[in-house]
């Protein structure tokens, strides 16, 4: 690796804060962005941001906690979120989440050791007439039954490798 | 999915080439004149606001699409801005001339992010023939939109929480007045507009405000569009018109057996069986479009325990009555459903509720106690005395 993680990092924020301009409106979309390539934002990656925008990091840390999709805390690199509001619920969604966390091995609010998955709760993704419904990252998956569950996470399982060959050229350029 | 006649019976762009050949005054005049309400659920007059907006003296305003569609039980924004997206951003541009604004912004909830490489597409064309852009089908100074993700807050979908979040910040709704038609995003006047309602415009520019009174009723005008889930048979999106009974949409639905239906999602208000007879309108039982049918095997405690975790998780924390009267009333449910509360306790839950109605800042706070209270009144007998447990959880 020719340059560090946080040289890499702050390179890459720079690059975001020149994409959308330097002010307090291009917070979200920033944060967005990292936490898209990065799967978490992380003290350093505030402060940096906080930085380049011109604004106190405790500013970031307060927008980061408060939206559900940015958060300081790692992700893995498959984000499942399982609707819990009522009509996934009425419709099945404590068995499909009891069966994606007897194959994942986690609870609900945890990430895999190898930091492949992790699974949180939605509120209402807009999909109630098909429930139970789940996003996987920006997909979304309707009618899951805990069988199907095997199935969307082989699916994942099976795109690591193309991830990999990815990340190897970011470190290459 | 279910067919939504009237918009896809709606060639697009009609209704924006009779706004070009209008003023701004007359077009305020046509939306008003059609009564159309506010769709996502706050019911207040487009026309009103729009002509708020155009008299309000500022050299830069916006339209706000707001599609940040959280509210449980909806999803026809989605299938709007999946089947007739050019009609919404039209209803944008329609907005524009009205008011005078150059810029718009749709509002796009991060749940949604798959739609958006199809929105951009839509936009892509309607800027290469000349619909958006510097200067639209002749007329200067042109309108460009563009889209900017939400990242999963509820709140957001509140008109001023969603412009914190436009401007970099927690989407905390604001103290209003003033109100975003005078002081919006960057403080400039601004239209925030729910998705459905922005089509409906761009329809009754097409069609006349005539047409639009045609269906509905006298204070809540024309057809609205509805997100169904739930124990029914056909869940999906539907059309009826304004001023239609619980009874009847239910027949439509497949859902008659119902022990009590959802109106308006978690926010809205619990009808039970007795009251199948009432209509959906403002004057009546107002909505944003959802509805939840509930059948009779459902526990209505079940229910209002899954609403209140909802509020709960997605309170914006800025108003006591609301960040805390939401965890005291889901402890309440709790303790119902394990058989350990008194009369006493539950009516000071009830209490409780009426206060942080009245105390508490945004729609979210002073609507979140209504399925409780609901529930609390129509479904009474059910709730004492159940059973403890052996264990408590
Ligand atoms: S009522 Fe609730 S959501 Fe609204 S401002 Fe107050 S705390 Fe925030
Ligand atoms: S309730 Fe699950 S998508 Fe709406």
């Amino acid at each position: 690796m020719l340059m560090t993680e946080r040289e890499f990092l702050a390179a890459e924020i720079q690059n975001l804060v020149d994409k959308y301009g330097r002010q307090r409106t291009s917070l979200v979309p920033i944060l967005q962005e990292v936490k898209r390539k990065y799967h978490k934002i992380d003290s350093y990656a505030m402060q940096v941001t906080a930085d380049l925008l011109g604004i106190h990091p405790v500013e970031v840390n307060s927008v980061v906690s408060f939206y559900a999709f940015l958060g300081d805390r790692p992700q893995g690199r498959y984000v499942i979120r399982l609707c819990r509001t009522i009509s996934c619920d009425m419709a099945g969604k404590a068995r499909v989440m009891r069966q994606l966390e007897n194959d994942l091995g986690i609870f609900f609010g945890q990430t895999t050791p190898d930091g492949k998955f992790t699974l949180e709760w939605a509120n209402c993704i807009g999909m109630c007439d098909q429930g139970p419904a789940l996003l996987v990252n920006e997909r979304v998956f309707t009618r899951v039954t805990p069988e199907s569950v095997h199935a969307i996470l082989e699916e994942c399982r099976r795109a690591f490798g193309q991830h990999a060959t990815e990340r190897k050229e970011v470190h290459l350029a | 999915m279910s067919q939504i006649p009237t918009f896809s019976h709606m060639p697009p762009d009609i209704g924006l080439q009779r706004a070009l050949g209008r003023t701004p005054a007359e077009i305020v005049q046509e939306i008003t004149a059609s009564g159309l309400k506010g769709r996502g659920g706050a019911g207040f007059s487009t026309g009103t606001k729009w002509a708020l907006a155009a008299e309000a003296p500022s050299d830069q305003k916006f339209i706000l699409c707001n599609a940040d569609e959280g509210e449980p039980g909806t999803f026809k924004d989605r299938v709007i801005l999946q089947e007739h997206a050019d009609l919404v951003f039209e209803g944008m541009t329609i907005a524009a001339l009205a008011v005078g604004a150059k810029e718009g912004i749709l509002f796009l909830r991060g749940e949604y992010t798959y739609l958006r490489a199809h929105l951009e597409a839509v936009l892509q064309q309607r800027r290469s023939r000349h619909l958006l852009g510097e200067d639209i089908l002749g007329f200067q100074p042109g309108f460009d939109i563009r889209i900017f993700m939400g990242a999963g807050a509820y709140i957001c979908g509140e008109e001023t929480g969603l412009i914190e979040c436009l401007e970099g910040f927690r989407g905390e709704p604001r103290n209003r007045p003033p109100y975003p038609v005078h002081q919006g995003f960057l403080d400039r006047p601004s239209v925030v507009n729910n998705v459905e309602t922005l089509a409906w415009a761009a329809c009754i520019l097409q069609k006349g405000a005539a047409w639009f009174r045609k269906v509905g009723t006298e204070m809540s005008t024309g057809i609205k569009i509805f997100s169904i889930s739930g124990d029914c048979e056909r869940p999906g999106v539907f059309e009826f018109p304004m001023g239609i009974t619980v009874k009847e949409l239910l027949r439509n639905v497949g859902g008659e057996n119902a022990r009590a239906v959802q109106i308006g999602g978690a926010s809205g208000q619990c009808i039970p069986a007795s009251q199948f007879d009432r209509a959906i309108a403002f004057e009546d039982i107002p909505t944003g479009g959802s509805v939840i049918v509930f059948g009779p095997q459902r526990d209505m405690l079940d229910v209002i325990e899954n609403f209140l975790g909802f509020f709960a998780d997605e309170s914006c924390g800025q108003c006591t009555p609301c960040r805390l009267g939401n965890r005291k009333l889901l402890e309440g449910v709790k303790m119902l459903k394990a058989g350990t509360c008194s009369m006493a306790y539950l009516n000071e839950l009830c209490a409780l509720g009426e206060t942080m109605m009245i105390a508490s800042k945004c729609g979210l706070g002073q609507s979140s106690p209504c399925a409780f209270l609901s529930v609390v009144r129509n479904f009474r007998e059910e709730l004492m005395g159940r059973a403890h447990p052996l264990v408590h959880a």
